[in-house]
This record gives C-alpha cells, sequence and structure tokens, in this order.
C-alpha cells in the first residue's frame, strides 16, 4: 500500500484547505503519476487537476510533487514514492482554485507583456522569410517551453514579486524572441526589461533550471538578457562621455 | 441544484463565436481580430493546451523548397489518392493550391521552421508522397519544426492571437447548440469551468473548431480532452455526420502508452520490422515501403501480428527502427520523439528500436461543410446550409481527407480552413448575413442537458461507461472490422445509450468541477461513437481506413461517395463527392497502389 497525499480545497466547502489521505494498493506496473491520480478521482470524482495531452507537451498538469514541482504525466510512480508516500500539492506562489488547480492569471500576464511574437516591421517577401540552420539553432532550447509554469512557481522571486518580475518562463520566451534572427525589435525589448524588477530579481538561484520537465535552461537566457542589458549600458555609458568632452 | 432557465442565466453576446482553442479555431479567431467584429474563442483548456499541440512531424505543402519544381497539382494527386477517391476535388484543390500562402503566413508570424543550409525552410518526406503525379518517386514535402511542428504552429497562433487582441473564454466549456424556431444556430450555452457560472453565448456565426474525438477507443494518440465536443452537440442538435465510419489508426503508436511517434521517422528513414527482423513492408507495398499510405501501412502491421510475427512475449506490436539514423539525426532532426520514447517506452531510439502497433490517431469524418466553413445538412436529397453554424479543423468534413488522410495534411487543413471561414464570416457579417433570435423556450431547450445531469440522483457512473464504450469501439470498430462483430457492436451502443441518459453527477459543486466536464465529455463520446458504429456497418466495402473482412473490395458502383449519418432517423445516406475541381482536370478513381 502506498499513502497519496493530496491537498484538498473547495472554496464552495473548505474555510482552509487541508491535506487528504488516499491509501492505495501500489500498482504493479510503474505507471505515471497523472494515471494514479485518475484511478484516485474514479474513487473520489471529487479531486480536481487539470491535463490534457498525457504526454509531457500541454503544459496543463504542473504540480508540486514531493516538494519539487513537475508534471504528472510524465513523472513515473517509482519516481515519485518516497517512504511509500506521495506528496502533491499545487503548484506554488499562485493562488489555488480548487485542489491541484491554481489561478494562473499572473503568470500568463507576464506571458503577455514580454510581447510574445516575433516582430518584423520590414514588408514580409512573398515567400518565407530566409533563416540560416545556425540562426535557427540559436531557438532550440527556447521555443520549446510549454507554459506549463513549474519553473516560475518554484522561483522565490517570483513568490515575491509576481506582478513586476518577469520570471524564468516568460523571460525565456523574452529570449527566444531576442535570439530570432527574424526579429527587429530588440532594442525594445530589452528597453522593456530595463526597471529593477522585470530581469534583475532573477538572483540565479538555478530552482527553475531544476524543475523544468522539459529540461529548458531559463537561468541561461536571463543571463544572456543580462549581459546584453549590461553592454547596452556601457554602449550608452561611452557615448555619454563622447559626448562630455 | 437550482434548474437553469432562459430568465436565471447571463447572455453575453458577439459577433462570432469559436468554440475551441486549437489550430482551427485560433486561426480563424485570428482572421476575425482584425475584421473588429465582437469575437470570442471558448476553449475549455487554456488554448496552449490543445491538441494541435501534439502534432509532431509536420505541415504537408508544396512551397518548393526541397525541390524547387515541386507543384501544388502534385501535392493534390496524392491527397486525392491518399482519400481513396472519397476526398471532394474542389476543397482539396483549395487546400493544395492556397497552401503555401498560408505557411509563408505562419512563417512571417514566427513560427520556428527548422532550415536547409539555403535558409529556406526544411521539408521532410511523408507517406503517400509523390512527384509528377505519382510517377517521379518520392517526394519530400512537409514543412517541419524539428518534430515539435504541432507545439510550434499553436504556439505561434496563440502568440499572434495575443498581438491582435483576441478575446478568449478560457476554461469555459460549451454544453449544446442553440437553435431558434427556424432551426438556425444562434450559439451555445456554455459555464465557467472556474466559477461554475452558466451563460448564454450569443452570436452570429458559431464556428465549431473542436477538433477530433479519438478518446471513442481505449487505445488512441488522442488526447484526453478530444471528446468530440462540437459533433457532439450537433448530433445532438440533429444535424448530420459525414464519413464517421472513417478513422484513423496511425501505424505507430506507442506500444502500451499509445502516445504518437511521428512518420517523419520513416520520413527520415526509419522503418518497421517484425519478430523476424524482416523489414516487412517491402512485401506489401514494394514502392513506397514504409511510406505508402498510413491506412495500408496500419493493416500491413496488424497482418503481420496476426499471422504470429508480432514482436515481444505476446507477439503483439512490431518495432520502429531508428538506431541506423545515428545520434545526431535523431537529435537534430527527432529530438521530442527520443524524449516521448524514453519516457514511454524504456527505449532510448539512439540504441534500440521502439515498440509500435497502430493506434487511434484521427476521424476523417465530421460536420461536413464547404470551404468557407460552412456546414451543411440535406433535405430531400439536396445540400441545404445551416445558418449560423460552421465547422473547421478535425470536427468539419470539408472533405479533404476522404477515406484516409495523408500525414501533414491535418496542420494544412487547420490554417487554410481556419482562415477561410474568417474570411467568409467577415464578409457575410458584413454585408448583413446573420441569424434571427432564439425564444426562451429555444434556450431553456438547450439547456435541458445540463440541467438533467445536473439534477441526477442516482444511475451509472462516468468512468465505468466510459470504459465499456471504449472496449466495445475497440473490438468491433479497430482496425479491420466484419458485418456480424459489427452488429454486435451496435447493439451493444444501444444498451451503453440507457446509461448515457442516466449519468450520474456525484460532485455538484460549482468551482472548477472536473467530474461536471467529463460526464458532459462522455455524452459526446457516445453520439461520436454511435454515428461511427452505424456508418461503419452499412458502408459495406472496404475503401481507405474502413477495411472489411466481410467486404474486402473498394466498391465504385455503390460506395464512391459520402456516407451521411441522420442523427434523429439513426440512417445512413449517400451524399455526392466533388469531382469538379476549378483549376485543373478531374482526378479519375485508380487503384490505389503503393
Amino acid at each position: 500500500m502506498i499513502d497519496v497525499n493530496i491537498y484538498r480545497y473547495n472554496p464552495e466547502t473548505d474555510k482552509f484547505p487541508y491535506t487528504q489521505t488516499y491509501s492505495i494498493k501500489k500498482p504493479e506496473k510503474d505507471i505515471m503519476l497523472l494515471e494514479l491520480l485518475n484511478i484516485l478521482k474514479e474513487q473520489d470524482s471529487s479531486i480536481s487537476y487539470r491535463r490534457s495531452c498525457r504526454e509531457g507537451v500541454c503544459g496543463s498538469d504542473g504540480m508540486n510533487i514531493n516538494g519539487k514541482n513537475g508534471l504528472a504525466c510524465i513523472t513515473p510512480i517509482s519516481q515519485a514514492i518516497k517512504k511509500n508516500k506521495i506528496e502533491l500539492r499545487p503548484l506554488p506562489g499562485l493562488p489555488v482554485i480548487r485542489d491541484l488547480v491554481v489561478d494562473m492569471t499572473e503568470f500568463y500576464a507576464q506571458y503577455d507583456k514580454i510581447k510574445p511574437f516575433l516582430q518584423n516591421e520590414t514588408e514580409p517577401p512573398a515567400q518565407e522569410r530566409l533563416q540560416t540552420p545556425e540562426d535557427r539553432d540559436k531557438l532550440d532550447g527556447l521555443y520549446e517551453c510549454i507554459l506549463c509554469a513549474c519553473c516560475s512557481t518554484s522561483c522565490p522571486s517570483f513568490w515575491w514579486n509576481p506582478d513586476k518580475f518577469v520570471g524564468p518562463a516568460a523571460l525565456l520566451q523574452a529570449y527566444r524572441f531576442i535570439a530570432d534572427s527574424r526579429d527587429t525589435k530588440t532594442a525594445e525589448r530589452l528597453e522593456g526589461l530595463s526597471d529593477p524588477f522585470s530581469v534583475y530579481r532573477c538572483h540565479g538561484i538555478m530552482n527553475c533550471v531544476n524543475v523544468c520537465p522539459k529540461d529548458l535552461n531559463p537561468n541561461h537566457a536571463i543571463g544572456e538578457i543580462k549581459s546584453m542589458l549590461l553592454s547596452n549600458k556601457k554602449k550608452e555609458n561611452i557615448i555619454v562621455s563622447d559626448g562630455a568632452s | 441544484m437550482e434548474n437553469y432557465n432562459s430568465s436565471n442565466i447571463k447572455t453575453l453576446e458577439f459577433d462570432a463565436l469559436i468554440i475551441g482553442g486549437g489550430g482551427s479555431g485560433m486561426r480563424t479567431s485570428l482572421e476575425l481580430a482584425k475584421s473588429g467584429l465582437k469575437t470570442a474563442v471558448v476553449s475549455k483548456v487554456f488554448p496552449t493546451r490543445s491538441h494541435t499541440v501534439s502534432a509532431q512531424g509536420g505541415i504537408t505543402c508544396a512551397i518548393a523548397s526541397a525541390d524547387p519544381n515541386d507543384d501544388w497539382r502534385w501535392h493534390m494527386y496524392d491527397t486525392v489518392k491518399g482519400s481513396d477517391y472519397i476526398g471532394d476535388q474542389d476543397a482539396i484543390e483549395y487546400m493544395c493550391s492556397e497552401g503555401p500562402k498560408a505557411v509563408f503566413e505562419l512563417e512571417h508570424m514566427g513560427l520556428p521552421f527548422s532550415r536547409f543550409d539555403n535558409g529556406r525552410i526544411y521539408q521532410r518526406p511523408f507517406g503517400g508522397q509523390s512527384k509528377d503525379f505519382g510517377k517521379g518517386g518520392q517526394a519530400a514535402r512537409t514543412c517541419a519544426a524539428a518534430d515539435r511542428t504541432g507545439h510550434a504552429l499553436l504556439h505561434t497562433l496563440y502568440q499572434n492571437n495575443i498581438k491582435e487582441g483576441s478575446n478568449f473564454l478560457n476554461e469555459w466549456f460549451a454544453v449544446d447548440l442553440v437553435l431558434n424556431q427556424s432551426k438556425e444556430v444562434t450559439g451555445v450555452i456554455a459555464f465557467s469551468i472556474e466559477s461554475g457560472e452558466v451563460a448564454y453565448l450569443k452570436s452570429q456565426a458559431t464556428v465549431m473548431a473542436t477538433g477530433g474525438a479519438g478518446r471513442i477507443y481505449s487505445s488512441t494518440t488522442n488526447a484526453l480532452i478530444n471528446t468530440g465536443d462540437g459533433l457532439g452537440m450537433a448530433l445532438r442538435a440533429g444535424f448530420p455526420a459525414q464519413d464517421m465510419e472513417m478513422w484513423q489508426f496511425h501505424p505507430t503508436g506507442i506500444y502500451g502508452a499509445g502516445s504518437l511517434v511521428t512518420e517523419g521517422c520513416r520520413g527520415e528513414g526509419g522503418y518497421l520490422v517484425n519478430a523476424e527482423g524482416e523489414r516487412f513492408m517491402e512485401r506489401y507495398a514494394p514502392n513506397a515501403k514504409d511510406l505508402a499510405g498510413r491506412d495500408v501501412v496500419a493493416r500491413s502491421m496488424v497482418l503481420e501480428i496476426l499471422e504470429g510475427r508480432g514482436c515481444g512475449e505476446n507477439k503483439d506490436h512490431v518495432f520502429l527502427k531508428l538506431d541506423h539514423l545515428g545520434a545526431d539525426v535523431l537529435n537534430a532532426k527527432l529530438p521530442g520523439i527520443c524524449e516521448l520514447s524514453r519516457t514511454f517506452a524504456g527505449v532510448d531510439p539512439i540504441y534500440n528500436p521502439i515498440p509500435v502497433v497502430p493506434t487511434c490517431h484521427y476521424m476523417m469524418g465530421g460536420t461536413p461543410t464547404n470551404i468557407h466553413g460552412q456546414a451543411y445538412k440535406q433535405s430531400n436529397g439536396a445540400d441545404e446550409i445551416i445558418s449560423g453554424l460552421f465547422s473547421v479543423g478535425e470536427a468539419a468534413c470539408v472533405s479533404v481527407h476522404g477515406a484516409n488522410r495523408l500525414g501533414g495534411n491535418s496542420l494544412l487543413d487547420l490554417v487554410v480552413f481556419g482562415r477561410a471561414a474568417g474570411i467568409h464570416i467577415q464578409e457575410a457579417l458584413k454585408t448583413g448575413g446573420g441569424v434571427a433570435d432564439a425564444g426562451g423556450d429555444d434556450i431553456d431547450q438547450a439547456l435541458d442537458g445540463l440541467n438533467r445531469i445536473n439534477s441526477s440522483t442516482e444511475g451509472f457512473e462516468v468512468a465505468e461507461v466510459k470504459r465499456e464504450l471504449q472496449s466495445v469501439m475497440q473490438n468491433y470498430f479497430g482496425v479491420f472490422r466484419r458485418g456480424d462483430f459489427m452488429e454486435k457492436g451496435v447493439s451493444a451502443l444501444n444498451e451503453i445509450r440507457e446509461k448515457i441518459s442516466n449519468l450520474h453527477l456525484k460532485d455538484k459543486s460549482m468551482a472548477f468541477n472536473t467530474s461536471r466536464v467529463e460526464a458532459l465529455e462522455l455524452q459526446n463520446l457516445f453520439e461520436v461513437a454511435e454515428a461511427t458504429a452505424i456508418a461503419s456497418f452499412q458502408r459495406t466495402e472496404s475503401r481507405g481506413a474502413h477495411a472489411r473482412d466481410d467486404y474486402k473490395e473498394r466498391d465504385d458502383k455503390n460506395w464512391l461517395c459520402h456516407s451521411l449519418y441522420d442523427p434523429i432517423q439513426k440512417t445512413l445516406s449517400k451524399r455526392d463527392v466533388n469531382f469538379e475541381p476549378a483549376q485543373v482536370e478531374t482526378f479519375e478513381p485508380k487503384v490505389r497502389t503503393y
């Protein structure tokens, strides 16, 4: 038998959240955590969680598994069971709607803020814009983000300032467009991130990298943005001092 | 629970309403966002969680990148042949000739396509592709972003919808269509999953972009959310469905898990082997081999297994061999597959073959439409447009896929016809097209299904009935079909119908109640399953994906036509296939070999 401890909260009936323990026979096969949740939901239909693709590409079922964020559908129970127990909680730092379902409004608002779309004011050609394979390679490790929010909700800076710190997920996407040879708004994009909060609240503690279910590296992208901001700053200083002399 | 009626729910009014936030819905909304019309996308999941995200291999289109001489007419020929000649040639012509424009638009929007050395979009070979009308050998026509093309496409469309300021009702579930007294569609009843609030979403144009319903089978590549909601709503409203017997079984679903392994694996040079290590497709399709049509490959695999040459302890699957391609190619071109295979098959394709089995993948049938997305019904054997109702993407049957879809054609279908529907709706509404209001009684009637499930105090368990339904479909309506088995299947479904009408919703709460959603989804699955069963039983021939042991041959004399399922009478009639393309000669039916 294993104990699955699930964070429960229904705003209509519960004043406070609580943990409910479901004791269940350990499945013989090493199934994924999402399948285990589906089995539990057959016993108790009131458990609420999001799910869609069940193969790790849609980003619906991010949750906190034994204290670490991950996707239920690609986490085998063999990895999740610790001392015959599994602890499932909603992603931290966002308001809970019910059980394992969080309100992602602030997370999406940060994504919208970085203008997550290609900007190129030149008239597009009749065919595709050309891009060398080397330039296209620069997008690898960036465009694959599935917006599951595992990274941003594992980041203390995002917990403290979800309205002002863009967070690792949206910063990864900001860099995805900065790095795209077809995008012409790099200067404006950097300018939009140059305040003390948007990027600089990242202190490089790497939680984002440790939890990303797609093995992406927001920390690296943030580092790139910071050095671009820094070299812009230096250039400005040089221009200013030239002007002064 | 209190019953809902037209006076205790609110009405939200729109010019155009799109149900579904996948590729086709978001391409439609993108077109409408620029028009100034008041539009909303109603999606039961946040849009990037839609199933388009799982598409892997690419979008097939004659952009003449891999081959500068490529021609959309060759793509059209392949698609007509792939459809086993019941794809509508006017629609296929439109898709193949408009395709390049739609693909270049996606690139301009930022879709991160893989590239050739000359900077153009990378294209890979896919099944059923040829040059020069089948005479010039294998073509490479599928535009790809590694093996994550669907993800790249869906995110790009969402991003551009943000750019254009589209309006989304995310995590809203549409329950039923609202019809006025003239049986025009005036919108839907829907509720916010988050708050439980119910509303009448009133609209001049309602577009069903609700995708497929692969979850009618127990083994499918489809997401858990693919429950045919739009088609279910249309069928309950009495509107017909076309070619519902045509379900594609993808040759390479991961054995056990069902997750898709792209045809692009075989496009890049992978191939299937049986227990004896034999590359068996050479026997079934001497020319195209592993890149024959999906129906052909899936059937060949099942025959290998039935004849005892399956792999594994139970000899119930075959292997997809990729290791000979080398780590560099696999990591660059098929990184997602490597990841999925490690996670769900416990196999690293760089070293070992992936266990695969044909798995339900795509619904070729759907709501019949014209190329503008306008839905059709028939009265007295003649087509009649259903005012107010549109359908695009997998939910629709326009029909470009006929009896068998070619790989890479679904993503093209989404963007070409999503765009076309958006353009048409703008023009129609600006020139005064629209529908008359529905009355209070009409709205009450549309609320009936929701009220019924909400007031259930006893009845059948959703999960149990779903399992039963899926196993009937899997056992009786799979890759190979037989009249006597299907007859049993149809009568088993009759019994399940009783249970579907008497489901028990235990949890009546409002906030994020996913059991309510699952109960309503099951009712939609059932409508789709019943249409599938009756159409399959009655089409007495083998064509494309519909392969019958008791009618092994294609029967052009009787069945070179669409089937049209009437959900009220539960009968099947025939509808003409279009053989009149505007710019090219008709492609006449031929024996289909690869």
